[in-house]
């Protein structure tokens, strides 16, 4: 996945959080002298990451410019923020586009892997299957930047789409997609079902390979179908996978910036926008720096929220043994 | 193994190849609408559109762009980048997966949980605090401050991939090597790191194409033109001219290019290491 620093995963935390209750008894002497390797990480990570993040909640309490002195204003910033129509425009369109990143992505990467797991690769071979898996794939090794660049060239006023669907005689159709406030969303959606397809696809392909191929042909021999095999057997088996898909796509989609950056800069007014944006905008264009970390705040909170609900469930879970190791 | 008859079940095969095919065709059109575009005169564009293919290879839009952004200093700035960032957080992730994952040091989960929370942690928490920390420290619009904040960012999610890596390393080598007379170091150096290149190598593919398709805190950081990387260079052109359409191709093209590329190279990496990302 292009971005997949965001990646995460957490399921390891729940595995590990397993694993640290029978490990404290194994302690012997020869685990002694290692936390000197911790300390350039530790302290790498202070300085990068938590000092930073600190600060930013620090002054998303203050009014300031980027210059001068901050100014100290309690919660006002997010009282703003909570009357902000731009603010809330900027979440809802988030949760849109958690359905274009996160929802028909994995609905049509389990679909489509089940397809070229079981059925295509059956027939035609494993190498027809793996073509296709990395030609889906494909859009996903791009940086978001270049394939914002490839469609809003694709979708130009003047560009191929619109050309194509004049060509065959749908002038009506023609349109300018992203500069039109009713078909901006809905068209960055389509982009991000393009970009997305591929990650789900791979992953569930490779949970596919654990599940043992006699479970479903002895499903088969007592008369189940295809499609009933994949709901009652395969489902169930990857579902590790999916909760890891859907975790770190949702949490990709809340932090989505460089394709809105390229593409329509949260425009037209603010049909596009998303928080991300939106507190860039506020950082480095208004100069409200203030209300761009109670913003960034808001993002950061919503994101640590998902995460841990996530680490919660899978350790209450029990995770299945042969998923993990 | 539904009793469908024979030929049906043939034809029925074909049908759903054909189907994939199509969808695969539509999927990677944007490619080849780049393609056959940013070989194209401008006049021939105008007059034929963006569907037909190109009468000759024309090559002068491509060399226009390339120097216009001076695509060789981009080239340059994002291998440099990507490469410092693929290797020194490696070396951050395998320092710290030493600490936890065979050291198995007091506070392991909550350290864990820490490395893990800082990956998570959206870059705009970030960004304003170490743009102007950047400025304070003459850091600002330097490759350096790159480099640094994706090491870092890198690394967090090296350590807890690693971690779990060595948390199922064979202990028995770890004990024979440390009867041996092996302090810790060597232990690290000669021992783990060389077992575990194979896992290694996995992140470094990573970050080095992390790294090199990052877009926003480069975009904020690297303010000067000859500072910047690929993705930034070419995103930043397109929203300041109005460029003609087959420029636009053949700027997309450069930047597809070198991903396509890696694609190949690491292919079989990749593939392992998506997979190992969510599994493990």
């Amino acid at each position: 996945m292009a971005n997949k620093s965001a990646s995460a995963n957490q399921t390891l935390i729940a595995v590990e959080l397993h694993g640290a209750r029978a490990a404290t008894h194994e302690r012997t002497s020869l685990n002694r002298g290692y936390a000197i390797f911790l300390l350039p990480g530790v302290i790498l990570f202070l300085l990068v990451i938590i000092l930073p993040f600190l600060v930013n909640v620090g002054v998303s309490f203050t009014r300031w410019q980027g210059v001068g002195t901050p100014r100290w204003i309690g919660l006002a910033n997010y009282q703003q923020a909570f009357t902000d129509t731009t603010f809330w425009a900027s979440f809802r369109n988030n949760l849109i586009l958690i359905i274009a990143i996160t929802v028909v992505p994995t609905i049509v990467g389990l679909l489509l892997s089940s397809l070229l797991f079981d059925y295509v690769a059956r027939r035609f071979g494993k190498s027809v299957s793996n073509f296709f898996r990395a030609g889906f794939y494909l859009p996903q090794i791009l940086p978001v930047a270049i394939a914002g660049v490839v469609w809003g060239w694709l979708l130009k006023p003047d560009g191929a789409v619109n050309w194509v669907l004049n060509s065959v005689g749908l002038n009506a159709l023609a349109h300018n997609w992203l500069g039109d406030a009713t078909t901006a969303l809905p068209t960055v959606m389509v982009i991000m079902v393009w970009f997305q397809i591929g990650y789900p696809l791979v992953i569930f392909m490779a949970a596919l390979q654990r599940i043992d191929p006699e479970l479903l042909e002895a499903a088969a021999i007592d008369g189940a179908s295809g499609f009933q095999g994949f709901i009652h057997i395969t489902l169930p088996l990857i579902r590790p996978e999916i909760a890891v898909v859907i975790l770190t796509t949702t949490i990709y989609a809340l932090k989505i910036f460089g394709q809105i950056f390229v593409l329509t800069r949260g425009g037209p007014g603010t049909a596009t926008m998303v928080p991300a944006y939106f507190a860039y905008q506020n950082f480095f264009e208004k100069f409200n720096v203030g209300y761009g970390a109670a913003i960034s705040t808001v993002m950061a909170f919503i994101i640590l929220l998902l995460t841990a609900a996530f680490i919660f469930a899978q350790s209450r879970q029990e995770v299945g043994s042969e998923a993990w190791t | 193994m539904t009793r469908t008859p024979r030929l049906a079940q043939g034809i029925g095969q074909y049908v759903t190849l054909i189907a994939l095919l199509a969808l695969l065709l539509l999927m990677l059109a944007p490619f080849g609408l780049v393609v056959i575009n940013a070989f194209k005169t401008p006049t021939e564009y105008a007059s034929n559109g963006p569907i037909s293919l190109p009468g000759g290879l024309y090559l002068q839009g491509l060399v226009d762009f390339w120097n216009r952004v001076d695509f060789t200093n981009k080239l340059v700035n994002s291998t440099l980048i990507s490469l410092s960032v693929a290797i020194l957080a490696v070396v951050v992730s395998l320092l710290n997966a030493f600490a936890l994952g065979i050291g198995r040091v007091r506070g392991r989960v909550l350290f864990l949980i820490f490395f893990m929370v800082a990956s998570t942690l959206p870059h705009e928490s970030l960004a304003y605090p170490l743009y102007y920390f950047a400025k304070f420290v003459k850091l600002y619009d330097t490759q350096f401050s790159i480099i640094l904040i994706f090491t870092v960012i890198q690394s967090a999610f090296g350590t807890y991939l690693l971690s779990s890596v060595f948390s199922t390393f064979p202990r028995e080598m770890i004990e024979a090597a440390t009867v041996d007379g092996c302090n810790k170091l060597q232990l690290l150096v000669r021992i783990v790191a060389p077992v575990s290149l194979p896992s290694l190598s996995v992140l470094f593919t990573f970050f080095f194409i992390w790294t090199w398709n990052e877009f926003f805190l480069p975009l904020i950081m690297l303010i000067s033109n000859s500072k910047q990387t690929v993705p930034l260079a070419i995103a930043i052109l397109q929203g300041q001219h109005n460029m003609d359409a087959t420029t636009t191709s053949a700027s997309a093209l450069l930047g597809i290019l070198p991903c396509i590329l890696f694609f190949l190279l690491f292919q079989r990496t990749l593939t392992r290491g998506i997979t190992a990302g969510a599994i493990k």
